[in-house]
């Protein structure tokens, strides 16, 4: 009695699947477990692996169509049975029993239905939960749940007996992956709208337990990945520390003082820069040299220096790297939702870091302002407290001091401090010619416990080319 | 509140229901002119005479059916074994007779009696004689099982098994016999059905019963050394068991170790696993797991007995699995 092979529900949300090869050819003898196609999914290519054994009769479909889930693709049975009308509809006899028991569509998750029964029985669907041992996921609704026999297999508990000790095809690869974790931990992942999947499990094997999840804010991300760029309602998000975010902290720290420090250099072409900036300068009117302020009236008129186009460029590629966005808090690593960025100021008895607020929601001319004026009074000792902490990046220059590059002292609980160097012209290479370009170098402190190395040559890359195209900055 | 041992809150428990209520009767080997064989039955003789306090020949099939009979026509015998490894020559008239007679009387004919004595091991008693067997008994419909770890549990739940219109198995522990505690003065009365917490906590749930609650009291006071607040909960009563009470702590500390001093294999731990699995999967934060003792004929050697039985360490062990501080 021939059986069909019907298009199997090869992930939670699929509804029908493109059979893009067939793997086995008709008249091909297939053994339980063979794969007989790939299937794309909405989500991946996969494996459609045969169910019984014997010889592939027919392909109903050629490759290249789409089949919804549960119907008929293609039959597997022994030469010479039946396979015409009869395998499109289950064939013989009992075929005809079950045309009238339902809609073409609905017959064969009888089939399908018995084979998943294990999974579907008494047991919720739930992503995530997908087993290892990658049988199907229940089939769409209405899908049998009893075993009932099918009329297209030889027997249907043989079939479903077969299941459990074929060899498990990596069908689910694809699909999520499956998280370990403790029901209660699911649960309050479940209410918290947490996503199991990259939260590191302390429990035996991985498995997330409920203490995993403390201090993961509702909405957290799916990942460790860092929150989202966009400003959030909440001024920031706390991770609690991943297992390997701990081992990293501890070994660092033991390595090199409290904050294990490394250290990220890039030189940065500021050519374009400069004459932006002389040509700003042009036509505000203003003479002075470099750095000179032209205060106007209301501040309009206010120069800006090289030093705030890079606290605004600093900003700007924080709102891509919040990874760099962030602070130490011992326990977890708190991901700011806002970007402060902290700019130190020498005074007279040493340095303060007065904050720039929401420096990338400003204008250059805003940042140019505020800067002249926290910069003043901190020389003043009129700063009050709230206007020196609360940043979450430092930028540190020494460039009008004729520095070429230095390496500065994380202010913690930031995790990183940039340090600007004097910007000089040097001989390079530029459009495959020596030349002459004013060049900027700037070297990035970075906390290892917070940031690795490539995260924060990420974050590096984007400003420096954010500086090297000065549109960047008002786009 | 007094002080009592064990053996005497018993004893003052068959006193009281004997005086109570005439229809109340002691039977089994040696409970008479012997004043039983650990002497729960001591003086009664003498109070309430031979016809209620009857000397048996070894014969534990025999009086269990002449109490399974006795009740039925409206006595309330307590029949007491030896031990229950004893009884299990009179497991015919427990099962077959004393736990279905209502049922296949259609209710007409019930069984008002109290099947006692001490069950699980002691010390060096050998395969045959330290076996605990309330998982046997907990597993038929119509018996309930009973069995005190307190002096105060043990009164109380004797007076109300012996009022209970049905037959109840109720086990004491032979080595808690000498054991002491404060028992309330006159009418105590503790209710079939219903657990105990013998010690508040918060992070873990220890459940147990008889000789296995003192085994996880010394677990939890080592534990609390560890900042680990242990709850423990005392079945006292195997069936009806009170699920809402284990459920309930359960679902407070999201972790829990059952103990027991039988074998593991369809243990009363495994009725326990599997309500809690059920009710609560949602609050579990890791495998509930069982301690028992080992699935093997008791050894008559001290030091494999030892090993064999469940001990404080091995719970701690445990507490610390389910709560993944290993």
């Amino acid at each position: 009695m021939p059986t069909n092979v019907v298009m199997e529900a090869l992930s939670p949300t699929m509804e029908e699947g493109r059979l893009v090869e067939w793997k086995k050819q008709e008249g091909d003898a297939v053994a339980v477990g063979d794969v007989l196609a790939e299937v794309e999914t909405d989500k991946a290519v996969m494996e459609l692996v045969a169910r019984a054994a014997g010889t592939l009769l027919k392909h109903i479909v050629e490759a290249g169509a789409t089949v919804p889930v549960s119907e008929p693709v293609a039959v597997i049975g022994s030469p010479g049975d039946d396979t015409g009308e009869g395998g499109k509809r289950g064939g013989g006899e009992a075929g005809a029993g079950q045309r009238g028991s339902g809609a073409s569509g609905e017959k064969d998750r009888g089939a399908a239905g018995q084979r998943d029964s294990k999974e579907s029985q008494g047991t919720q669907p739930s992503p995530g939960q997908s087993r290892p041992v990658s049988m199907p996921p229940a089939p769409p609704a209405g899908a049998a749940t009893e075993h009932r026999p099918s009329p297209e297999s030889p027997s249907g508990s043989k079939d479903n007996g077969v299941k459990s000790d074929s060899p498990a095809p990596a069908r689910d690869q694809q699909a999520e992956p499956r998280v370990k974790a403790s029901p209660l931990a699911r649960r309050i992942a479940a209410e918290r709208g947490v996503n199991l999947v990259g939260i590191t499990g302390s429990g035996p094997e991985g498995r997330v337990v409920a203490r995993d999840l403390e201090g993961v804010a509702a909405k957290a991300q799916s990942s460790t990945a860092p929150p989202p760029s966009r400003p959030a309602a909440q001024p920031y998000t706390d991770v609690p520390l991943s297992q390997i975010r701990k081992t990293i902290a501890r070994r660092l720290a033991q390595s090199i003082g409290p904050v294990p420090t490394f250290y990220l250099t890039t030189e940065v072409d500021m050519e374009r820069i400069w004459e932006a900036r002389q040509a700003q300068l042009a036509l505000s009117g203003a003479k002075g040299a470099v750095g000179k302020l032209e205060s106007g009236e209301g501040g309009r008129d206010v120069s800006v220096s090289f030093n705030d186009i890079t606290i605004k460029a600093v900003a700007l590629a924080l709102r891509q790297h919040p990874a760099c966005n962030a602070w130490w808090q011992d326990d977890r690593i708190r991901y700011w939702n806002e970007v402060h960025v902290s700019m130190a100021v020498a005074i007279e008895e040493g340095l303060i870091t007065p904050v720039i607020r929401h420096a990338d929601q400003k204008t250059l001319r805003e940042i140019a302002a505020e800067s002249r004026d926290l910069a003043g009074r901190a020389r003043e000792r009129r700063l009050k407290p709230e206007e020196y902490t609360g940043g979450t990046f430092s930028v540190s220059n020494l460039g009008m001091l004729d520095i070429d590059e230095f390496t500065a002292i994380i202010n913690p609980p930031e995790a990183a401090i940039l340090a600007v160097g004097r910007i000089g012209q040097k001989a390079v290479g530029h459009e495959d010619a020596v030349v002459l370009r004013r060049r900027m170098r700037l070297t990035m402190s970075c906390d290892h416990r917070v940031i690795d190395g490539a995260t924060g040559a990420q974050f590096l890359k984007t400003l420096k080319g954010m500086l090297e195209n000065p549109l960047t900055l008002v786009w | 509140m007094a002080t009592l041992t064990y053996r005497d809150a018993l004893n003052h428990a068959l006193r009281e229901e004997m005086q109570r209520d005439p229809n109340v009767f002691l039977m089994g080997e040696e409970v008479g002119v012997y004043q039983g064989a650990y002497k729960v039955s001591r003086g009664l003789l003498d109070e309430f005479g031979p016809m209620r306090v009857v000397d048996t020949p070894i014969t534990e099939l025999g009086f269990a059916g002449v109490g399974v009979g006795a009740a039925m026509v409206g006595l309330r015998p307590v029949i007491e074994f030896m031990t229950w490894n004893f009884a299990l020559l009179a497991v015919d008239q427990l099962v077959n007779s004393a736990a279905k007679m209502r049922y296949m009387s259609n209710g007409q004919v019930g069984v008002p009696a109290v099947f006692r004595g001490p069950g699980g091991s002691a010390l060096q008693l050998a395969s045959q004689h330290s076996q605990a067997f309330e998982s046997w008994y907990a597993h038929i419909p119509g018996l309930k099982v009973v069995m005190p770890a307190t002096p105060a549990d043990a009164k109380g739940l004797l007076k109300s098994a012996i009022r209970d219109d049905n037959p109840v198995i109720f086990i004491e522990g032979e080595m808690l016999y000498n054991i002491k505690g404060e028992v309330p003065e006159g009418e105590h009365v503790v209710p079939l059905g219903r657990a105990d917490i013998k010690r508040q906590g918060s992070d873990v749930t220890i459940i147990c019963h008889s000789k296995s609650v003192g085994v996880s009291l010394k677990a939890a006071e080592q534990l609390a050394n560890e900042d680990v607040d242990a709850e423990v909960l005392d079945l006292r009563t195997i069936r009806p068991m009170d699920t809402e009470a284990v459920l309930n702590s359960v679902a407070k500390t999201h972790r829990c170790v059952v103990v027991e001093e039988g074998w593991p294999f369809a243990g009363v731990g495994a009725q326990v696993v599997d309500t809690i699995q059920r009710e609560v999967f949602d609050e579990l934060d890791a495998p509930v797991l069982r301690v028992t003792g080992a699935d093997v004929p008791m050894p008559y050697n001290k030091q494999l007995e030892k090993a064999a039985k469940s001990d404080p360490a091995k719970v701690v062990s445990a507490v610390n699995q389910v709560l993944y501080r290993d």
